[in-house]
């Protein structure tokens, strides 16, 4: 089968859904791949290095849809009216497209692409599950959002994000206030605490406490009990109370951080508004917000979605193509969740939109030209399991308790042997107990690496079972003795000489 | 040569061989460890050749000359993965000599001073062949399972207990007969007692599956100590005893160590038959279950990306003879300034060690090859870890699941590490039949293959990059 990589037709989108890397790994999977002429060309992949990898490179877009079967895009189909073309046109039966689709707002699109007969994968409707995090494209796309939100930032803002004492005075570190950390946010608070800010966070979710402070910056507790938590691990919406005194608190944090980098999103619904009017003006001369929740309608009331834009003397950027502007990035990262998810649809070794796997069956939206969103709701997860502390083993030094049975055992054989055995058994008995204590204090220290040498020769050591048959092999030379003796003469011979012999090519093969 | 100097030179070779043992606790000191062995083992023959009992010079030399070539020979060309086989098969050897003097000493009928004397002289010969005789098929046995000629699943036979302790009452109420009976009768009855031990040594071990094998060895080491020491009480030679009991308790020590490595304890691994407490895990009823499969260009690029790499190398390597490319990668990466370190399972492999000896055979240096208990705390800050070819040993529900049947069995912990490769031929369970939730944590990458290809492959994507 063929997958086609059409050119991204939507104005300023730089990102591309394939990679040179990542056609490689489709021809594994047994795919063609035919590219666009110019397709990566914004995300610095050059025609030139997709033929190297194998590619065909088609001259336009529609050739690039007539031959494919599989249309990998980023963004959804859409109508550009600059080379006027629109992409639902170009889908033809039984294709497979396989891009962005916003399928809860994009009714008629996909009532639009079902009329065609075709099949449609949304990769933002992959279901967050564990086993699909890696095609999960919205979150390799928000960690992208958030790494970008704060270099955004940190080109406007006219200051240095960490602190220093120079010659020439003292730098004061930049204050940083992320809201929301998920995926984008925590990326946001990495990159700016690896710039040395000092960074604030704030989430509904008290459960994220722990990452926000992994990652150097500080949870900012809000004096009250709900818990934010909502269906798939994103937020809900929260009660009026909680809204009032999130407001507080965001009020105080305006007034004393630099840069204020915003979030939060709860799923299809406008963005919830954080940022009042009055915060901006409170906010420092210079000061900056990057809202990334711009194109949902924006966290701070005063956003232009798409814009950056000067209020009250504060920089507020609204961009909506973040990872865009990241394209290398972003196109490497989404090409290789696009991978996994085609080596998902090939499990059966070829090509099959399976609806009966969780993951394919929520991620397609149109399967045969029928509407299939939205995809019945999971089943809940498992109550996590409660953590069972592992107990510290117990340290083997220290005093130990002498093992009464048998130490009572010990003294009674010893007394029983000396009691009954003759005396002339009793010097050899004694050589063997003092001979067992030697062995094991000479054998506890031998380092594990040497275990097998040590084996080896103490096999060849106890080859010394040859002075036995030595002392009996001088009889007469056909009695029984006399041949059993030889014959253990020399299998102890072999041991012996093998044992040393092995022992010896071991050890010189230990090197420093 | 007189009574005094036989025995003076008999203390002497006893030293060598304690300073032979202590040479081998460290890497610096075992080579002379070695020789000192070599050299008391030479004077112990030496002076018995030179004392009044032997006479038969010629046969006595051919016979030291032509096993001491046959055993130089089987040294040399023993290949470091087949070390568990050759040190089974010598095993083997030690308990058929124990048999054969143990029976020769019993038809030569030495006079006795007293009653007492006698029985005990009788008790000997009797533990002797016993022990020696358990030793040999044991050793056999354990041959045949690791080159894979007997099937390294446990034999489980129904009353198999029942059977190794009628096989044991038996050969005890033999030996009663045997001390008070004639001498015609008295070799009877000890054939027959040599067979019965065969059997045991032979069912012992059947009963005993392939990864418990590190045990198995060092406790066929042990039996074969105590088997000389027998022989040396048999025939009232300290150097005997005194050899027999290093051994004995070395061989015992290693088994101790090895059982502690798997939570185990020595009766139950003795016993055999790992599947026979099946527990029901409790992880069974999560969400299903996923892994990620990775490639060997992905890996060379994660490896060439990494400051730190912890390689945990188990059976499977061995099997795949992938020491050397392992090697090869290893010192491809120090060159690069990667902190590259091998972790080491106590009982990975078949013998106890058998990974440092193979990573030495591939030239690794051995001051990068850890122990477990050396390196367990570095997991956290380690870039990646290279799992080859080992699976119960790095099991986290060892640590985590007390549902598992390997709970409380302590694992290097691999999963701690920031992302953790898994080589493995398919997703088939490891020896102990536990699943291993490792391979579908969410850090685990998995790549398939035959673990010197996929090495190879690794290698080769190293290079182009």
């Amino acid at each position: 089968m063929k997958i086609g990589i059409p050119k991204e037709i939507h104005p300023g989108e730089r990102r591309v859904a394939a990679t040179p890397a990542s056609i490689k790994k489709l021809q594994k999977l047994g795919f063609e791949v035919v590219v666009e002429t110019q397709a990566g060309q914004a995300a610095t992949f050059v025609d030139d290095s997709y033929r190297q990898a194998g590619a065909d490179i088609a001259p336009d877009a529609a050739s690039v849809w007539s031959q494919a079967d599989i249309i990998f895009k980023v963004r959804a189909p859409e109508f550009n009216t600059e080379l006027n073309l629109d992409e639902c046109d170009l889908i033809k039966a039984d294709q497979t497209l396989i891009s962005f689709m916003q399928a809860a707002q994009n009714d008629d699109l996909l009532k639009k692409l079902a009329s065609k007969n075709c099949n449609v994968l949304a990769i933002d409707s992959v279901p967050r599950i564990s086993r699909s995090q890696k095609m999960d494209a919205l979150s390799s796309m928000a960690n992208i959002a958030g790494y970008r939100a704060i270099t955004e930032a940190a080109n406007v803002f006219g200051r240095f994000f960490t602190g220093q004492i120079t010659a020439a005075g003292r730098v004061p570190p930049a204050k940083v206030m992320v809201i929301g950390a998920g995926v984008a946010g925590l990326s946001a608070i990495g990159t700016a605490t690896s710039m040395g800010a000092i960074v604030r966070a704030f989430d509904t979710r008290p459960e994220v406490a722990e990452q926000i402070e992994s990652l150097g910056a500080e949870f900012l507790m809000l004096d009250f009990e709900e818990d934010g938590t909502g269906e798939g691990g994103y937020a809900k919406v929260m009660s009026k109370e909680f809204i009032d005194a999130e407001m507080a608190l965001f009020r105080a944090q305006a007034a004393e951080v630099d840069i204020i980098v915003t979030t939060a999103l709860i799923p299809g619904r406008p963005a919830p508004k954080l940022i009042l009017a009055d915060m901006v003006e409170l906010m420092k001369e210079g000061s900056v917000i990057v809202d990334l929740a711009a194109e949902n309608g924006g966290n701070c009331e005063l956003t232009e979605p798409g814009q950056a834009v000067v209020k009250h003397g504060v920089t507020i950027i609204g961009y909506t193509d973040l990872p865009s502007r990241l394209a290398t990035q972003s196109s490497n990262l989404y090409a290789n969740n696009l991978v996994h998810l085609m080596s998902d649809l090939c499990k059966s070794s070829e090509f099959n939109i399976d609806m009966d796997d969780v993951v394919i069956r929520g991620t397609t939206v149109v399967h045969k030209g029928e509407v299939t969103f939205p995809a019945p709701p999971l089943a809940p997860p498992p109550a996590p399991k409660p953590v069972t502390k592992v107990v510290e083993d117990e340290i083997d030094e220290g005093p130990k308790k002498i093992n009464l049975p048998l130490f009572i055992i010990s003294t009674l054989v010893l007394l029983g042997i000396g009691f009954s055995a003759p005396a002339s058994f009793l010097p050899h008995f004694t050589v063997f107990v003092l001979a067992c204590f030697v062995g094991y204090q000479v054998v506890w220290s031998v380092t594990p690496s040497l275990h097998t040498p040590l084996m080896s020769v103490t096999n060849a050591i106890s080859g010394i079972i040859i002075i036995g048959a030595m002392a009996q092999i001088s009889g007469p030379i056909d009695s029984p003795i006399t041949i059993l003796s030889a014959i253990a003469v020399l299998i102890a011979s072999i041991n012996i000489g093998g044992g040393f012999a092995v022992t010896q090519r071991m050890l010189r093969m230990f090197r420093k | 040569m007189s009574e005094g100097m036989l025995i003076a030179s008999y203390i002497g070779a006893s030293i060598l061989f304690i300073l032979s043992l202590g040479g081998l606790s460290h890497q610096e000191t075992a080579q002379r460890g070695n020789l000192y062995g070599v050299i008391g083992m030479a004077l112990a023959i030496l002076v018995t050749i030179l004392s009044d009992q032997v006479s038969a010079y010629g046969l006595l030399l051919t016979m030291v000359i032509t096993g001491l070539v046959i055993g130089k020979w089987l040294a040399s060309r023993v290949e470091m993965t087949q070390m568990p086989e050759l040190i089974a098969v010598l095993h083997s050897f030690v308990g058929m000599a124990a048999v054969l003097v143990g029976l020769s000493s019993s038809l030569s009928g030495a006079e006795f001073a007293s009653h007492a004397e006698k029985i005990i002289h009788e008790v000997e010969i009797f533990l002797g062949i016993f022990i020696g005789g358990v030793t040999f098929t044991g050793s056999i046995v354990a041959f045949g399972k690791l080159r894979g000629s007997i099937s390294s699943t446990p034999l489980t036979l129904p009353g198999r207990h029942l059977l190794n302790l009628s096989l044991i009452i038996s050969s005890f109420i033999l030996g009663v007969f045997f001390i008070s009976a004639s001498p015609e009768t008295a070799l009877i009855l000890l054939l027959i007692m040599t067979v019965l031990s065969f059997i045991l040594g032979f069912h012992l071990v059947m009963a005993i599956g392939g990864a418990d094998m590190p045990v198995v060895i060092s406790m066929l080491n042990s039996y074969s100590g105590w088997a000389a020491a027998a022989t040396g009480f048999m025939l009232s030679n300290d150097l005997l005893i005194i050899v027999g009991a290093l051994v004995g308790s070395s061989g015992a020590i290693l088994s101790y160590i090895m059982c502690r490595a798997m939570n185990r304890s020595f009766v139950s691994v003795i016993l055999g038959g790992f599947g026979a407490k099946k527990v029901s895990s409790t992880s069974t009823d999560e969400a299903p279950k996923e892994h990620i499969v990775i490639h060997a260009e992905e890996v060379a690029d994660i490896l060439a990306h990494a400051d730190s790499v912890i390689i945990v190398p188990g059976y499977g390597m061995a099997v795949a003879q992938a020491q050397n490319t392992v090697s090869e990668i290893t010192r491809y990466l120090k060159d690069k300034g990667v902190t590259v370190r091998f972790g080491i399972h106590p009982v990975a492999g078949r013998l106890p060690g058998h990974m440092n000896v193979l990573l030495a055979e591939a030239r690794v240096p051995y001051d990068i090859v850890l122990e477990m208990d050396e390196l367990n705390d570095d997991f956290p800050e380690t870039d990646v870890v290279l799992v080859i070819g080992a699976n119960d040993t790095v099991n986290p529900a060892a640590a985590e699941d007390e549902g598992s049947p390997i709970y409380g069995m302590p694992v290097l912990e691999v999963w701690k590490a920031t992302t953790t490769v898994v080589l493995k031929r398919s997703m088939a369970t490891g020896y102990a039949g536990v699943d291993n939730p490792l391979f579908y944590k969410e850090n685990t990458r998995m790549l398939f293959g035959d673990a010197n290809d996929t090495m190879s492959a690794v290698m080769t994507a190293l290079k182009s990059n």
